[in-house]
């Protein structure tokens, strides 16, 4: 059966966010989710931050402090090699999710 | 790898914590600096990252609880914040870890016992391979048996010496009491006697030298022993076996072989033995005289039940063979009929085990009883402490901690209380049993039971800790947490309105308690009065003044014809004592445990009765009334017609009608004991025989002048009258030392050696009682603290009330009406529960039903007084609230 809770579906876009910037802030992350879904997902801080510190604390990301092109100091983020497999069994997991979702809609 | 890192990252707690404000603070930066960058002023800016950011406080503990999912970095910090109580509230959990402390402490200590007497092995390689042969269904009452545990006759054990195919090997043993050290300074040690194969078998090896193996088995007289380790240590001064080490036993000096482990300690549970010595055959063993018991080590592959399809094909044919001589056919028809089986034997045998079993099963029940009060009384307390901390939890919950946590902070504090409980306990657990053997002590036998917290005892102590903790625990904390942060907050410590169901959950936890006290009050009263029924019991005879001694002159070499008239001078002479009221002997000595009985047949019925051979004195020695007919006189002899005088019981079973005096009584053939007739000459009034706890039995009496000459032995027993026991005793000692030189003595007080035949109804109705009292003391603390609660939460309440015109009397009747409310719902539960829980106790009770229905009314009649006594004072404070203060704090 596919893991599909809500956190589940959360750490996916981190996870892919980071695998497709190669390296970004929480700040970024979120703005990246919100530019390229069109506004139709909308992370919070408050569900943004534990994640990346869960996924800290796990080795799936590792983290280091530098300054961003508008002079901020900032957390940036990039995919470890646990997180990479992370990411490949969690959309293997999400397509599952969806298949099995849409044959639930389809059913009359 | 996250484990560890977690753990790693335990140390650098406050850094971490220094950097998720930092990455946080730039992301509002971030925020800020967007929202300017679209034009909206500073101010604003600022504000709306705020809006969307919420409180930064509670978003940091977010991030940093995500650490808490997992667990360690939380943890460290709750334990510590649980041991907090011990500094903030040291009078509280004081309390609280002395009350778990003497709960656990009690209910260990039993366990302890329990465990000691019937769980744990003997300490012997492979204990559970152990099996005992027993005849199925025991020997019931053919010839004379030992002690309860010997099923064995000589010839039987020999028998099956040569068939033994389920087992790798058989021994025979029996305990017995002999003598040591040299004569005039000798001591009563127990000794045991052992086969050959004994210490092989079980696989016990010498501590020192060696120890009995087949070899030894040789002539009757005892001259080789083996010693225990305390009896070496202790008489021998724990000096290297020799060849040339020697002891006297018995009177002989004998060769000490070794000394046996220190942890070994025999085959009876409970009793210690000093000496052991080999068994003999004599040369005609006697075949109704059942004496040894005997036991295996069963073969790889051989299960009991195996073992007992064996035994039970070869007793047929055993039993035929070792068959006694001079029995009735009907008598001998029992004999034939034995079946042997296998039991289990690992834990050995015990006499303990038979006779406080069930005491010390009801015993951990109580204790178990004590310590669910002393639980509900905490969780009172608890939640009482937790309604003070509404507040504190409901910022907490508003400032974002999960319930979770706040459950588990709660529980760690309870953990805390009971592991330090439970700790003390199980440390004041072996003092405790060890008091509680002693109390079981008497003056003639000690107890000697290994009391070792082994891993029962201290998994029964960590589960009665574990369970303590989630019974005064779990509800305050559950109640807390669930409160509405809203609520709380508003209305702080008092609210006008209590929380009906938080007042629920205290009537609960008061009712629990009565229904608990009410069963343990119930218990403690009958056990009490069971024991005052038994002290009470007139057992027909005088026993104060009276000592009784057991006198054998075998070492004095006299022919067995002349041990009648040696026995009736000695009689005669401690009679002639000074000081001396009177004196008796008899064959056996009343409420001394032993029975002596013959078959007979009386008037066309048949039947048994007890028999005792006395000497003309004894009726007055022990003030027995004669009712009718004749006493016995001195010209009564083997010489003369045969006489017996029979006591009311006798008359009631075998001569209900017509006069008894001149009928004939028939006594049946046994070895040693020719079939007789005797006339009745008198009758004498009924008397307690084995034990104070039984119905009076028919009764015999016969001239001991008219004794069997070929049952006649070198032992007798005397019982003498005095004002002073003790200085009656030593003029006895001295006179036999002077005129009886080499005989063997052994004194002891008939009054004394009555009240200890009670030692176990008296610990349990002790016990009991004081078990009883606790409880109607904790009811007392619980029920105050519960009123006193209920009036701290109702405060303005009752002001409001007395401010609108209520009386104080009312009020008064209110908070009793409270209490009596709660009086009347547990007393209901705890007498239901009470009859089905003193159901069990029935054979422990001497002369009333457990169901007893003045004992039930007393118990419920003492509840009451508890209860409103405890209620009064907090129900007077109440009527005395000042209602303008009261109104004044709303």
């Amino acid at each position: 059966m596919a893991k599909n809770d809500l956190q589940g579906a959360l750490d996916l876009l981190i996870l892919k966010t980071l695998s497709q910037l190669d390296s970004m802030h929480g700040y970024g992350i979120l703005m990246h989710i919100r530019r390229v879904s069109d506004e139709l997902l909308i992370v919070e801080e408050g569900s943004l931050y534990p994640a990346l510190h869960r996924m800290e604390q796990n080795g799936w990301v590792r983290a280091t402090w530098a300054v961003t092109d508008y002079g901020r100091n900032a957390k940036w983020y990039s995919l470890t090699r646990a997180g990479k497999e992370q990411l490949a069994s969690r959309e293997k997991n999400w397509a599952q999710v969806v298949k099995g979702v849409a044959a639930i809609l389809r059913f009359a | 790898m996250a484990l560890w890192r977690r753990i790693l990252s335990l140390g650098r707690r406050a850094r971490m914590e220094r950097e998720i404000e930092a990455e946080l603070r730039e992301h509002r930066a971030m925020c800020v600096d967007d929202n300017m960058a679209r034009g909206m002023s500073r101010e604003e800016a600022e504000r709306h990252a705020r809006v969307r950011f919420g409180s930064p406080a509670a978003m940091r503990e977010r991030v940093a609880a995500e650490d808490a999912a997992l667990g360690i970095e939380s943890w460290w910090l709750d334990v510590r914040g649980a041991l907090r109580i011990f500094r903030k509230s040291p009078g509280f959990a004081l309390v609280v870890v002395a009350t778990l402390a003497l709960g656990i402490g009690a209910n260990t200590a039993i366990f302890e016992l329990l465990d000691a007497v019937q769980l744990r092995a003997l300490p012997i390689a492979r204990p559970d391979e152990l099996a005992e042969i027993r005849v199925a269904g025991g020997i019931r009452g053919f010839g004379i048996s030992d002690s309860r545990f010997s099923d064995f006759t000589v010839p039987m054990w020999l028998e099956l010496k040569e068939h033994h195919d389920p087992f790798t090997g058989i021994f025979a043993w029996r305990g017995s009491v002999d003598e040591v050290g040299r004569a005039g300074q000798s001591r009563r040690v127990n000794g045991l006697e052992v086969s050959g194969g004994f210490f092989n078998v079980l696989g016990v090896a010498p501590f020192q030298g060696r120890l009995i193996e087949p070899q030894d088995e040789t002539g009757c007289s005892i001259s080789r022993v083996v010693v225990s380790y305390p009896f070496w240590k202790s008489e021998m001064s724990g000096e290297p076996i020799t060849a040339n080490t020697t002891l006297v036993v018995d009177g002989n000096a004998v060769q000490v072989l070794g000394v046996t482990p220190p942890s070994f300690f025999g085959m009876v549970v409970g009793n210690r033995f000093d000496v052991a010595y080999p068994t003999c055959t004599p040369p005609q063993p006697r075949a109704e005289s059942f004496v040894y018991t005997v036991m295996g080590r069963l073969k790889p592959g051989w299960s009991l039940q195996k073992a007992t399809e064996y035994l039970n094909a070869l007793s047929p044919a055993l039993f035929e063979k070792t068959a006694p001589t001079g029995y009735s056919s009907s008598a001998l028809k029992t004999y034939k009929g034995y079946r042997l089986a296998a039991y289990p034997a690992g834990a050995g045998v015990s006499y303990l085990r038979d006779q406080y079993d069930s005491s010390l099963e009801i015993l951990l029940a109580i204790t178990g009883l004590v310590l669910l009060i002393a639980c509900a009384n905490l969780a009172s307390l608890m939640l009482a402490r937790a309604s003070v901390r509404r507040r504190e939890v409901a910022i907490r919950l508003s400032l974002g901690a999960s319930r979770g946590r706040l459950l588990r902070q709660i529980l760690l504090e309870s953990a805390a209380l009971a592991l330090c409980g439970g700790a003390l306990g199980a440390a004041l657990a072996q003092p405790l049993s060890r008091a509680l053997v002693h109390s079981l002590d008497t003056s003639q036998s000690t107890i000697h039971l290994t009391i070792v917290a082994d891993w029962r005892v201290l998994l029964f102590a960590a589960a009665a800790g574990i369970a303590t903790c989630l019974i005064f625990g779990m509800l305050p904390a559950l109640r807390s947490t669930q409160a509405e942060p809203l609520i709380s907050l508003k209305t702080g410590e008092r609210g006008v309105a209590g929380n009906r169901e938080r007042f629920l959950a205290h009537r609960a936890m008061v009712m629990t308690q009565i229904a608990v006290s009410m069963v343990l009050l119930v218990g403690a009263l009958l056990f009490v009065q069971g024991y005052r029924n038994l002290l009470a019991v007139n057992p027909g005879m005088r026993e104060k003044g009276i000592t009784v001694g057991f006198l054998n002159f075998s070492d004095m070499k006299i022919d067995q014809q002349h041990w009648a008239a040696l026995k009736r001078h000695v009689v005669d002479d401690v009679r002639a004592l000074p000081g001396i009221e009177n004196a008796a002997a008899t064959t056996d000595v009343p409420l001394s445990g032993a029975t002596w009985g013959h078959q007979v047949q009386v008037g066309g019925h048949d039947g048994g009765s007890r028999f005792t051979y006395v000497s003309p004195t004894f009726f007055a020695t022990l003030g027995i009334p004669l009712v009718s007919g004749r006493n016995f006189t001195e010209r009564d002899t083997n010489d003369t017609p045969l006489l017996v005088i029979v006591n009311q019981a006798f008359l009631r079973k075998y001569l209900p009608t017509g006069s008894a005096l001149g009928q004939r009584v028939h006594v049946l053939p046994e070895p040693q004991y020719p079939e007789r007739w005797y006339e009745i000459v008198g009758t004498v009034a009924d008397t307690k025989y084995e034990s104070l706890r039984e119905q009076d039995p028919p009764q015999a009496y016969v001239p001991i002048d008219q004794f069997p000459e070929t049952a006649q032995g070198p032992g007798m027993a005397v019982m003498f009258a005095s004002g002073d026991p003790a200085a009656a005793e030593q003029s006895v000692r001295r006179m036999l030392g002077a005129k009886y030189p080499g005989t063997d003595t052994f004194f002891y007080n008939f009054e004394q050696s009555i009240l200890d035949n009670l030692v176990g109804e008296r610990m349990m109705a002790q016990l009991s009682a004081f078990f009883g009292v606790l409880a109607g003391l904790l009811v007392v603390v619980g029920l105050h603290g519960v009123l006193s609660y209920f009036l701290a939460r109702r405060r303005s309440e009752i002001g409001i009330r007395l401010a609108l015109g209520a009386s104080r009397g009312r009020v008064v009747a209110a908070m009793l009406r409270n209490a009596c409310a709660m009086l009347a719902g547990g007393l209901a539960a705890g007498t239901v529960v009470a009859l089905f829980a003193t159901r069990g106790a029935g054979t422990l009770l001497f002369g009333l039903k457990p169901w007893d229905p003045a004992i039930f009314a007393m118990a419920a009649a003492l509840l009451a007084v508890v209860t409103i006594v405890a209620s009064l004072i907090p129900s007077v404070r109440a009527a005395h609230v000042n209602p303008i203060e009261s109104l004044r704090a709303e």
